[in-house]
């Protein structure tokens, strides 16, 4: 049985986790942001807020909204969970703040920066071979190819192997949602992977020179053990990839819908960085976050019992028309940062530069060499509970 | 009120809106020197900004967050260092606050 909500509260018997949803967030996403402030999600016995303020305040109050239970829908604490908890991801201060500074650490602007230029070759290389084919999968070629390469490579993760590194993401983002069939799906497919997540991250396994080996070096300082070493460069590695590719085509898919900014971008390719940060904000590719209450806690004006579920509509705050004029509109030109795609405060995205880095990176290259793109046939959307994006993308491009 | 001064001395003064921090202020006004890339998540540490010492002593000290993401900013920190996204500007009323040279 659910448990049920407190007295006053609004309850909506949506399903954040149907066909209907996941396909088309929308009417979703509206209902709950413009019911009330925070609502009552009945069939899954959740608390949803779909606004700005609230959801900044949910992920900012760490004390009050607690990572420990899991960041997704179920309470790991009390369910059986697929993998170890992750001490970066389902921890709150001061454990989190040890393990969360390694990562900070070996992804900070700085380190970013000295990836910079590998990036942009990387980017120039695929972009030069697919602009030579005109025809291509801009989700499966680019979006997906392009992290799916460099992540590996910059961690120092060995190549062989690697085509397990996306069912093994899958499955962790669709153990964020419930225990329904895309679940299980993506459980048998990435048996395989699991087994390779365990021994690719371990230390005999990474290249010396990767940013693998500089967690590592933090175990050899004292500061985490040998195992926790590694689970870190797998949290990594699992909530990297996935991610970046799909905001990469989300991206892209923005740009080829919205023409008038993509000729702003042709004009001034400078503009790429905010064109994705502005993406990210229109279109997420993650939508949900999930957090549980520590205590009883006020939210929008009403009274949250402790130890409840609460899940931030990412994608309905990023287009909440309290904190965004004309949300709905795609422009490239907007000061976009403030939306809720990474997160905010201690459990902000620590990946969220090394993101930026690698999509600007592509979107400059692919935005300097081609004129104009245009879909040759149907996109098709990402199947997944946690995340959002595109499968395909069949794109024609003309080159300049 | 509060100044903020680019490392090769250029001055500019910003009139802050209510509940803002130094970061908003400074980015709705178009300050190069400010990035803010992160929305004042206090994790990109491309808002770094040196604070005079009688104001720093009247801040709030830095959280857990602020204070990680400032071993690894641009330029290094010193003992003035903070992150504009995380001063409140009416905190800094009537300082100047000197700029790094880079925030990349
Ligand atoms: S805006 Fe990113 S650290 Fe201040």
């Amino acid at each position: 049985m659910p448990q049920t909500a407190s007295t006053g509260a609004v309850e909506l018997d949506l399903d954040p986790f149907s066909d209907e949803t996941i396909h088309e967030r929308e009417h979703f996403d509206t209902t709950v942001r413009e019911t009330a402030p925070v609502v009552w999600l009945s069939r899954y016995g959740v608390w949803a807020t779909g606004r700005h303020a609230e959801g900044e305040q949910v992920v900012t109050d760490w004390q009050s909204f607690t990572n420990t239970a899991g960041t997704g829908l179920l309470d790991t604490r009390k369910k059986e969970n697929w993998r170890a908890p992750s001490p970066v991801l389902d921890a709150d201060p001061p454990d989190h703040t040890k393990y969360r500074s390694v990562i900070a650490s070996v992804l900070s602007p700085v380190m970013v920066r000295t990836l910079q230029e590998h990036f942009e070759e990387r980017a120039a290389q695929m972009v030069d071979e697919l602009v030579e084919r005109r025809e291509f999968d801009a989700a499966q070629d680019l979006a997906q190819a392009y992290p799916l390469a460099v992540v590996p490579e910059i961690v120092g993760m060995s190549p062989e192997g690697r085509e397990n590194l996306l069912p093994y993401s899958e499955l962790n983002f669709q153990a964020m949602g419930p225990r329904n069939e895309r679940y299980r799906r993506a459980a048998e497919r990435a048996q395989a992977a699991v087994d390779y997540a365990a021994t690719a991250v371990l230390r005999e396994n990474l290249d010396p020179d990767g940013i693998g080996m500089r967690i590592y070096a933090a175990a050899d300082e004292g500061t985490v053990t040998e195992q926790e070493a590694a689970l870190l460069v797998r949290t990594f590695v699992g909530a990297g990839v996935d991610t970046t590719m799909y905001s990469m085509g989300l991206t892209l898919h923005a740009l080829m819908t919205n023409p008038d900014q993509w000729a702003l971008l042709q004009s001034e390719p400078g503009r790429a960085r905010n064109a994705y940060e502005e993406a990210l904000r229109w279109a997420t590719p993650g939508p949900l976050l999930g957090r549980t209450t520590a205590t009883e806690v006020e939210l929008g004006g009403v009274t949250l019992g402790a130890g409840q579920k609460v899940l931030v509509c990412v994608n309905a705050a990023n287009h909440d028309p309290r904190r965004w004029e004309d949300p709905d509109r795609f422009d490239i030109t907007r000061r976009a940062n403030g939306h809720l795609t990474f997160g905010k405060g201690v459990h902000a995205c620590v990946g969220q530069m090394l993101a930026r880095a690698e999509v600007t990176a592509v979107l400059s290259a692919f935005v300097r060499r081609v004129k104009s793109v245009e879909l040759v046939g149907e996109p098709v959307k990402l199947d997944s509970n946690w995340l959002r994006g595109w499968e395909h993308l069949p794109v024609r491009v003309t080159p300049h | 009120m509060f100044r903020l001064r680019s490392a090769d001395g250029n001055v500019i003064e910003l009139e802050p809106e209510h509940g803002e921090s130094v970061m908003d202020t400074a980015v709705r006004a178009g300050v190069d020197g400010i990035v803010g890339e992160c929305g004042g998540s206090a994790s990109c540490g491309t808002c770094h900004v040196f604070v005079p010492e009688e104001h720093l002593a009247r801040l709030d000290p830095p959280e857990f967050a602020e204070e990680q993401t400032l071993g690894y900013t641009a330029v290094p920190r010193t003992d003035a260092s903070r992150l504009a996204c995380q001063v409140p500007a009416a905190d800094v009323d009537g300082a100047v606050l000197d700029l790094p040279e880079r925030q990349y």
